[in-house]
């Protein structure tokens, strides 16, 4: 049997259903990956083997009727920031300790009605707050991407570097993910893979550990832009236990690929080239828009003149909700408790000991911006400049159908490069974070890689709930572009002291390669 | 902008999270350098701009004032670090 941990999303899909293999071989080679391949990359912090081969059972009790759900039998990897029902979560925060759910995420529970296995949970940054995954409790995540020629270790972003670093290495067929400020795209755009943060409201918060609450949305990790429609359309949907989720239809996201682009009208923002971004970065940003011309758009240079002022006020907006959303964890209802003289010694001592480093940080700046006597120099100030951000992509929509942007101002970087000052990490979510703060979707697609031989990314944005339109334009880029995946799997316990041959793949060649276990 | 030690110091109590004093030093220098690089908010004239409370406009909804949920208290101290019954247990709080 050829390697069922290299077919993406909808190959597995279709094998499963012409029963090329079962659920429960499918479900066992990527079992097998996970055990060979997560001591060296670490994107797993608990995996579920018992849980995951129990559904496949299930799986293929429905296959075998004839009676699959749209993702049936599909191994997928879950973000640890998702709640899953009697698992541990944690968020990959100390202060989580063992923390059992006694309930499902809404979108889990989507995934797994719609017949999706669980292979376990993922790595990320303490609670979502790292553009590089080294802020974790369960110590970094490692890229399955290296430089050309060196053994470098790389990061796979963050903060879903687990799920980008996951589906890179084949150690499951697509994940769940979240994104703040950058947290899908960044991870997706250093990994080769497709990630889509949709718009605000079109996917329950419920059951996801928050971070900002006004900022934060799930989305799917995938291998093309095909399986991340075919993910997003089970997750996404309206659900009563969030009040800011919204209730409106979700599109069948697969059948929008097929449309083309012809007459589509792309923007491209004067204000995203900013000083200081890598030739590279400016050149594959130029390709894009070739590919998307050739394709038969139009291109209209807009201006979002208050992008610059977007990354500050992010960095007021997401610590305020989060001091307030992290204050739950006193050490009385669940989690860690370190106990202290009295109970607000206990929660000092509680917190001071599971917070990491950069949590405690952020904690501290928006206690601090929430202040008495601070609230109006900065929360409702920056909450005016959102007004502002998102009024700039309200003018551009009067003109351009999508936005077209790079997703990082650089390729991936090693452990330690960015790590001892917050702000130069804090740069890497530059081209993302504008989308969050005007709740809007986007999505980001590989396109190209740097000297270096390490994936970049290009972004789209849309309108509000135009989704569909980001999957059809990433469409055209993939088919231009072709996939990026890694040839060789230095990480499966068979490395050879050589660096990986990366190349770029015409499209659905990744599985005619000889796999490399 | 500078945040002095006796601020980080108080800060760190209003958030419940005790620092040690080198911790405290070195926040010093990390949360003013942060909220220096903010400062340049300042450039923008919002005196007209009303701030941002939704991301889509849409009405809040509001479901039937009726219980929905209940009866689930063992799943509710299941994680507690302390318990008693069904009571969470914390150090004396009134004398």
């Amino acid at each position: 049997m050829s390697d069922l941990t290299r077919l993406t999303l909808a190959e597995a899909r279709d094998g499963l259903k012409t029963k090329t293999f079962t659920a429960t071989e499918l479900t066992k080679a990527h079992i097998e990956a996970i055990e060979a391949g997560n001591p060296a990359l670490n994107a797993y912090v608990l995996a579920t083997p018992d849980h995951a081969l129990a559904q496949a059972k299930a799986s293929d009790a429905r296959l075998a009727k004839g009676d699959a759900r749209p993702l049936e039998g599909l191994p997928l990897g879950n973000k640890d920031l998702f709640c899953t029902n009697g698992i541990r979560t944690t968020a990959c925060s100390r202060i989580l300790d063992d923390f059992k759910p006694t309930y499902e995420s809404t979108v889990g529970g989507n995934l797994w009605n719609a017949g999706a296995v669980m292979l376990g949970k993922l790595n990320n940054d303490e609670f979502a707050m790292g553009s590089s995954n080294e802020t974790s409790a369960f110590g970094p995540v490692v890229s399955p991407w290296r430089r050309q020629g060196k053994a470098d270790k790389l990061v796979p972003g963050g903060s879903s570097g687990g799920s980008s670093a996951a589906v890179a290495a084949g150690l499951c067929l697509a994940a769940t993910a979240t994104d703040t400020g950058g947290s899908i795209r960044q991870p997706a755009a250093l990994t080769g893979t497709v990630g889509i943060k949709p718009t605000y409201g079109r996917c329950s918060r419920w059951g996801i550990v928050a971070f900002a609450s006004s900022l934060d949305q799930a989305g799917p990790i995938a291998k093309t832009v095909r399986d991340a429609a075919i993910m997003l359309s089970s997750m996404a949907g309206h659900d009563p236990k969030d009040s800011t989720s919204v209730d409106a239809p979700v599109p069948d996201y697969e059948a929008a690929l097929g449309q083309g682009i012809k007459g589509l009208r792309v923007g491209v923002p004067k204000e995203y080239r900013v000083e200081g971004m890598s030739k590279e970065i400016d050149d594959l940003w130029t390709k894009g828009i070739e590919w998307l011309k050739a394709a038969g758009a139009t291109i209209h240079e807009i201006s979002l003149p208050h992008t610059k002022y977007a990354l500050p006020a992010y960095y007021i907006v997401a610590p305020a909700e989060a001091s307030s959303n992290l204050a739950r964890y006193d050490g009385v209802r669940y989690g860690l408790r370190v106990p202290g003289k009295d109970v607000i010694d206990t929660y000092e001592n509680t917190r001071a000991a599971g917070f990491g480093k950069e949590v405690r940080r952020r904690i501290l700046i928006g206690t601090y911006v929430l202040s008495a006597g601070y609230y109006d120099a900065y929360y409702l100030k920056a909450q005016k400049i959102r007004t502002l951000i998102k009024r700039d992509f309200d003018d551009a929509w009067s003109k351009v159908d999508v936005v077209l942007t790079p997703t990082t101002p650089s390729p991936a970087f090693a452990f330690g490069e960015k790590s001892g000052d917050p702000i130069a990490m804090y740069l890497e979510d530059i081209f993302t974070v504008t989308v969050n703060m005007a709740g809007l979707p986007g999505l980001s697609v590989p396109a190209g890689l740097s000297s270096e031989g390490t994936p970049l990314g290009l972004q789209l944005i849309g309108k509000p709930f135009d989704e569909a339109t980001l999957f059809r334009t990433a469409q055209a880029i993939e088919d231009a572009a072709g996939r990026f995946t890694i040839g060789e799997r230095w990480w499966a316990g068979e490395a050879k002291a050589s660096a990986p041959a990366a190349k770029a793949a015409p499209k659905g060649a990744a599985k005619k390669k000889p796999g490399g276990k | 902008m500078h945040v002095d030690e006796k601020t980080v110091r108080r800060i760190a109590r209003l958030a419940r999270i005790k620092i040690t004093d080198d911790e405290a030093k070195g926040l010093e220098a990390e949360l003013s350098g942060i909220l220096n690089w903010v400062e340049q908010l300042g450039e923008v004239d919002t005196s007209n701009v009303e701030p941002m409370t939704r991301v889509v406009a849409q009405k809040l909804r509001k479901r039937d004032d009726r219980v929905t949920d209940g009866e689930i208290a063992d799943a509710i101290v299941k994680n507690a670090p302390m318990v008693d019954d069904h009571y969470f247990v914390v150090p004396k709080v009134v004398e």
